[in-house]
């Protein structure tokens, strides 16, 4: 047999494919099937590596040299230069932003530094769509452990024994729910992997799916046996079809291994997985939603009690967990609760996974202790705000969620801390803001998608809501008032108070919290008719600089609504009651002679 | 390239279809969702007639089917264009400016999100999230993915597709 | 079931186990306002979404407010009701609905009657904020020839979607669209007659608001009576004498037959005649129809088909029409008995006036939203002139005599014209659940056995569960018989049948939960299904006063078959007092070849 002594590792993930690393993978096959080494050198398609805002990825083991942002015709330079000759390709090492020094090592940059990687444990490191990467590192033997020397009520202790919260967004203790869901008495139980990750900006889920099948499936049947299900459900957005491939794959490869089916591994335990597919309705994150959309029905939650663990899909006690819930599983079975609950805060064990992104250098995907700060992931790991501008606020909980600011920085993140200071943890979306972002504007977005993605089952949420997006229209479009602003502090109280489920429970954060934040950036939209952000387009003036305008005309003939009057070589002049703002004149003039003013 | 259903008329081979689609999931009400997810990618959309044989295969009735079809996003009842684009509109790719890329769109096609253009080419939709939020803002032709895209590169994307037949 | 313990608004109380909130404050009289949850316990139907959120009150160590509809009590439980964190919630949830309702509340179709309408004056609305800023969800009105739609008034409570798809199984209406845009409505918003809609009128019985009503003939019937050149024909349905003085603030189970005809006379109607003269003859068709059938049968003739179904409810017609187009041949053949009235009406009793029949008008008075289609088909048409041309229902009635200022409390009681007013008790019994083959059996058993029927009252055929079955001795034979009322119920049955398992004789069914009593055309009910159980037992009681409790036994029925039809199912009769049905289309495209 050939020994195999270094790896190419690419990532495969959805956003580093989006830039060819499908390709790059090919050619770098390539490449080395010509040189007399090709035996010994194996090149892996794994999963997201997490820095995305530099993919596409590659990194080379056993030296673990990290190349950034390579392109396809780098592959032949990479095979000839370093897994040749041994010689770093120094042009696409990453670069310190800061220090301006080359980082040959992930270890070494700042972005992987702070990291502990627990859920994404082998993403990056494996190749999703081999069982045998999975199970060379550990995998399987959790379940092994879980079936020979473990009963399903030690497993249970050991899951809330170590903390574990759902990382769904409630943050419910993962243990408990299992042991509500082993207490129900039923002739069928089901396990379901929610893995509709719906929040807008968080990738988190899927990023595990691709580069790390396994461990949810083995996580899955694990709960099984604590819970006494025979048969385990993955809910999955129809959207991302590569985690829905690789799901296949691995389903099909721990069928034929045996780590999945009937009988597994001769324990008489049986636990078949298959796949149900979401249609996009952010709503079914919600668990009863979820259930019913499962079961061929419009995705309406239902009022809990009964809870699923009582009387779920198709009225048998089920088990929902999300994905990153369920990747921690293994490693807690096989370190044991002790080891997982030492990670964290004193309520908040273990770690968290966040996509990282808006105005930020390192977009990606991070893991990160409970208990690290805001600072330490915006700055030390996000490398900052990006083109040097400033800080203004970081949104977390996605459309649950809220906006918080400079002061909220060093706050250490865990479920409680966040709930706290008016956000959420949510699902883990984190999205930076700069000074060029209107708040205004954000909690408008956020509202917009609320409100599209209401189920319309009660009426705060389906009515409420809009409500709270058209005043907020109103303020952004410069015709709000002061009254406005207690309307949407009374109305979103109410909906929050009075809506059926989480949807509508959370969905005024985002205004109550930059209300309560950014306060003085409500009162100048309304008051002085100003947007500072520049970003409320009826708030923005085009107007013509005096000394600059030639009087060409040619501002004049494309404006479409008359609005620019002047004559020829003389100054123009523009009408702001006719003005549309389409910007059409800015884009004409040939002499920078019109700016827009806030 | 979707199938154009005439008004109140289903082709005997589409009809032979949607029965197996339906007989493949065993004919159960819980597989609807999986049943309108295999129709749509067969038809491209699901219009009316489909819907209605839906219900008639797996006997239920037409107006809960088209209850599901209305809750899920995902499934449309208009034929797509021959290269949908899809903006992404997730927070990542909204704070890059996302809105500046669908208002060039739609500027450059004539046509809002939802529509598809007279010649059937081009239909523009928004989605939230396909997880490229390190190429913010992205925009998906078909399967073809287009990262950091700014508004004025919107026409040279169009174009390759312009001028293809 | 425990008991248990728990305090709302201070006051301790126990409760059973599995009770509500909401109910247990009902229990010690405090209302808690709601507009969606409904519980018709006699029927065994329940919606509870929990959507309209108005029930919310606080509960103690919960974070938001609960929903008092769907939250079950627990030991030790504190519920307040009244704080004004609820008050404010209620009251901005109320602003909330109302900002996506048109205000045309003045001539609005429920003014006055309106759930909704009710809850804004209860929870002190006054104003919308921002109401200038507002979108409002608009949809298009469609008319069908019983039921409007006005979705701009839905308020998503489900109510209707209920009716529609679990107590009645039609599955017309659904829930589509989702947020800001879900509403309930057909297949594709299309028109409701395109649907397999019955018209049995549940929908808009259970309404809280105008978004599903009848469609109002009353200025049709103001002018027909204004007409000289017009003999205007009433005929009432039983149901109606049962129910109608609820809209005067008469309690439920309140009999205004005297009444009711004295106003219908002061309005100014020609005659006054009653649909039980129809039912009696109704009976006597299918009671014929039965024996006939039976007789064959036993006699081995393998074409007759067992059991026969009533045919009087013509929501039931539209429900086997649609939805079991390929047993057709099972029902009776024998028209209901508003179309047999009308059919007499401008035969027999236009002989007698020496009239022709464009120049009567039959208007018929019914629990029912379904006879307005009813009257309207084609079979019951001659040369376009329709048998029946105005049908209109109890809270129409209602309207009307409002109008004409007739106070029913006040009215002195009168009795029907003659011939056709009059009727047995077997007529008035068709009104509710088990009435109709009730009636039949006391006429069929005479026919079959030539004895007296002594003790005419079938108790095993009473009672207000959904599916009943009794077995009567016909002197040795055993004759089985099924009832089901709600077209659900009936499903169960006609699947039965069609799967060959079906051991009764006869089965009726009625569409309307509880039977005409409980008719998608009687004054509202608000939740409040006990209101059904009065009703029937006033029909009832109006049969055990009549002198003559056997259709057959009718001296009107007598006459008109002397002098006009012959014998029952004679060609005459066949002619004019029988029909046939239609497969309808169950919807689904055409299929055409490639």
């Amino acid at each position: 047999m050939t020994k195999i002594n270094q790896h190419i590792l690419t990532c495969g993930g959805t956003g580093c494919r989006a830039s060819e690393s499908k390709i790059l993978a090919a050619r770098l096959k390539e490449e080395l099937k010509d040189s007399e080494i090709s035996q010994n050198v194996k090149v892996v398609e794994s999963g997201c590596f997490g820095f995305c805002e530099k993919g596409p990825i590659v990194k080379i083991l056993p030296d673990n040299t990290f190349y950034t942002q390579v392109k396809p015709k780098d592959a032949k330079e990479i095979v000839e230069e370093h897994i040749l000759k041994g010689r770093k390709v120094e042009r696409l090492l990453f670069r310190d932003p800061n220090t301006n020094e080359l980082i040959d090592e992930s270890k070494s940059m700042g972005f992987y530094k702070k990291q502990i990687r627990i859920a994404t444990r082998n993403c990056g490191f494996i190749d999703p769509e081999n069982i045998g990467e999975y199970v060379a590192r550990e995998g399987y033997e959790a379940l092994g452990k879980a079936l020979f020397e473990l009963e399903p009520a030690d497993i249970i202790k050991t899951v809330k024994d170590s903390g574990m919260r759902g990382r769904g967004g409630g943050g419910f203790p993962t243990g408990f729910k299992w042991e509500l869901t082993a207490k129900s008495e039923s002739d069928k139980k089901y396990v379901v992997c929610n893995a509709d990750e719906g929040d807008p900006g968080a990738f988190m889920d899927r990023s595990i799916l691709e580069g790390d099948p396994h461990s949810v499936l083995e996580a899955m049947a694990i709960c099984g046996f604590a819970v006494g299900a025979d048969e385990g459900l993955i809910y999955i957005r129809a959207e991302y079809p590569l985690a829905i491939e690789r799901l296949k794959i691995a389903i099909k490869q721990a069928e034929d291994v045996g780590v999945i089916g009937d009988d597994i591994l001769g324990s008489g335990f049986n636990f078949n997985i298959s796949l149900k597919y979401g249609a996009g309705a952010f709503v079914c994150g919600e668990e009863t939603a979820l259930i019913h959309s499962m079961e061929g029905l419009r995705g309406e939650p239902t009022l809990k009690p009964p809870f699923p663990a009582e009387r779920g899909f198709f009225d048998k006690p089920t088990n929902v967990n999300n994905v990153e819930t369920f990747a921690n599983i293994p490693a807690i079975i096989n370190k044991g609760a002790e080891w997982y609950a030492s990670v964290g805060t004193e309520k908040s064990k273990g770690t968290k996974v966040f996509a990282l992104a808006g105005k930020i250098n390192n977009v990606g995907l991070i893991e990160v202790p409970m208990g690290t700060t805001l600072r330490e992931v915006i700055f030390d790991i996000g490398g900052g705000i990006k083109d040097g501008k400033k800080f203004k606020a970081v949104q977390t909980g996605g459309p649950s969620g809220g906006c918080l600011t400079e002061k909220h920085l060093d706050t250490p993140i865990d479920f409680d801390n966040l709930l706290a200071i008016g956000s959420m943890m949510g699902s883990g979306g984190m999205v930076v803001l700069d000074e060029d972002d209107c708040m205004v504007s954000m909690a408008k977005f956020y509202l917009e998608f609320t409100v599209e993605e209401s189920c319309g089952k009660c009426a705060p949420c389906r009515i409420g809501n809009k409500r709270l997006l058209e005043t907020l229209e109103k303020i952004t479009n410069g015709n709000g008032t002061m009254d406005d602003l207690d309307l949407l502090r009374i109305q979103g109280g109410v909906i929050k108070d009075t809506s059926l489920c989480g949807l509508g429970q959370t969905s005024p954060n985002p205004i109550l919290s930059t209300l309560d934040n950014f306060w003085d950036e409500y009162v100048e939209h309304v008051e002085e008719n100003k947007c500072r952000a520049g970003q409320c387009k009826s708030m923005l003036k085009y107007v013509i600089i005096e000394d600059e305008c030639v009087g060409c005309t040619a501002c004049a003939r494309v404006c479409p609504t008359g609005a620019i009057t002047g004559n020829k070589k003389e100054v123009h002049f523009i009408t702001q009651d006719l003005c549309i703002k389409c910007g059409a004149c800015m884009d004409k003039c040939n002499f920078e002679s019109i700016e827009l003013i806030a | 390239m979707s199938i154009v259903c005439e008004k109140d008329k289903l082709q005997k081979q589409h009809q032979l279809r949607i029965k197996e689609i339906c007989q493949g999931f065993g004919g159960e009400h819980s597989e609807l969702i999986n049943i309108l997810h295999a129709c749509q990618g067969y038809f491209g959309y699901l219009p009316a007639e489909v819907q209605e044989e839906i219900g008639m295969q797996i006997n239920m009735p037409v107006s809960k089917v088209f209850g599901v079809v209305t809750f899920y996003s995902f499934f449309t009842m208009k034929p797509k264009g021959r290269f949908p684009i899809s903006i992404c509109t997730g927070t990542a790719c909204y704070v890059r400016g996302a809105d500046k890329l669908v208002d060039e769109f739609q500027r450059e096609l004539g046509i809002d999100v939802g529509q598809t253009t007279g010649d059937g080419k081009f239909s523009i939709s928004t989605l939230r999230c396909v997880g490229a939020c390190g190429l913010a803002p992205v925009v998906m032709v078909g399967d073809k993915t287009y990262g950091h895209v700014s508004p004025n590169k919107v026409k040279k994307i169009l174009k390759e597709y312009k001028k293809e037949e | 079931m425990g008991k248990i313990n728990i305090t709302i608004d201070n006051r301790e109380l126990q409760v059973e186990e599995g009770t509500t909130i909401l109910e247990a404050a009902k229990g010690i009289g405090i209302d808690i306002p709601t507009l969606c949850h409904m519980k018709l316990d006699d029927l065994d139907v329940e919606n509870k979404p929990a959507g309209c959120r108005l029930c919310v009150v606080e509960v103690e160590g919960r974070r938001n407010l609960a929903p008092s509809c769907a939250t079950d009590v627990y030991e030790g439980l504190k519920v307040r009701s009244n704080t004004m964190r609820v008050v404010n919630a209620r009251r901005t949830v109320m602003e909330f609905i109302l900002s996506d309702h048109p205000k045309d509340c003045l001539i609005c179709p429920k003014n006055m009657e309106c759930d909704l309408q009710d809850m804004a004056a209860r929870l002190g609305v006054r104003e919308i904020p921002n109401h200038e800023n507002c979108e409002m969800s608009t949809y298009r009105l469609d008319t069908s020839p019983s039921i409007v739609r006005n979705m701009d008034k839905c308020i998503m409570c489900r109510k209707c979607e209920t009716m529609c798809n679990d107590v009645q199984t039609v599955g017309a209406l659904h829930a589509v669209g989702r947020g800001f845009e879900a509403v309930v409505s057909t297949p594709f918003h299309m028109d409701l007659d395109d649907t397999t809609c019955t018209y049995c009128g549940q929908c808009v019985a259970v309404c809280p608001t105008a978004a599903l009503t009848e469609v109002n003939h009353t200025n049709k019937v103001i002018r027909a009576i204004a007409d000289p050149t017009k003999t205007v024909v009433v005929q009432t349905a039983p149901a109606v004498r049962a129910a109608l003085g609820e809209d005067f603030g008469m309690e439920p189970g309140n009999l205004v037959t005297g009444q009711m005809v004295a106003g219908l006379r002061s309005l100014g109607f020609d005659y006054v005649f009653d649909t039980d003269f129809g039912a009696d003859v109704t009976i006597m068709e299918e009671g014929t129809e039965l024996l006939n059938r039976l007789g064959k049968h036993l006699a081995g003739d393998k074409d007759v088909k067992l059991p026969i179904l009533t045919s009087c409810c013509p929501g039931w017609v539209n429900f086997f029409e649609s939805q079991f187009p390929d047993m057709l041949d099972i029902p009776s053949t024998a028209r209901s008995p508003q179309q047999i009235f009308g059919s007499l009406a401008k035969t027999y009793f236009a002989d007698i006036l020496k009239i022709k029949r464009e120049d009567m008008v039959v208007v018929s008075i019914m629990p029912c939203l379904a006879k307005k289609y009813e009257a309207q088909r084609d079979e019951f048409k001659v040369d376009g002139n329709p048998d029946v041309d105005l049908s209109i229902t109890t809270r129409e009635l209602a309207h009307l005599m409002k109008q004409a200022n007739l106070n029913l409390v006040n009215l002195p009681e009168e009795d029907f014209d003659q011939p056709m007013g009059e009727s047995t008790g077997a007529g008035v019994i068709f009104g509710t659940t088990g009435g109709v083959i009730e009636a039949a059996t006391r006429t069929a058993y005479e026919m079959h056995t030539k004895k007296e029927l002594v003790d005419v009252e079938f108790h095993q055929l009473r009672g207000f569960e959904g599916i009943r079955e009794a077995t009567v001795d016909f002197d040795g034979l055993d004759i089985k018989i099924g009832i089901a009322h709600g077209l659900g119920n009936a499903r169960k049955l006609l699947e039965d049948i069609r799967d060959g398992k079906s051991e009764f004789h006869a089965i009726e069914v009625m569409a309307c939960p509880g039977g005409c009593i409980g008719g998608g055309g009687q004054p509202y009910h608000h939740g409040d299904s006990s209101i059904l159980k009065k009703r029937a037992s006033a029909l009832y009681r109006e049969d055990a006063g009549k002198k003559k409790r056997k259709s057959h036994e009718s001296p009107a029925v007598i006459k008109v078959y002397e002098e006009f039809l012959g014998a029952p199912m004679s060609e005459k009769a066949h002619h004019l007092l029988h029909t046939s049905y239609f497969g309808k289309k169950k919807s689904g495209p055409q299929i055409v070849e490639d």
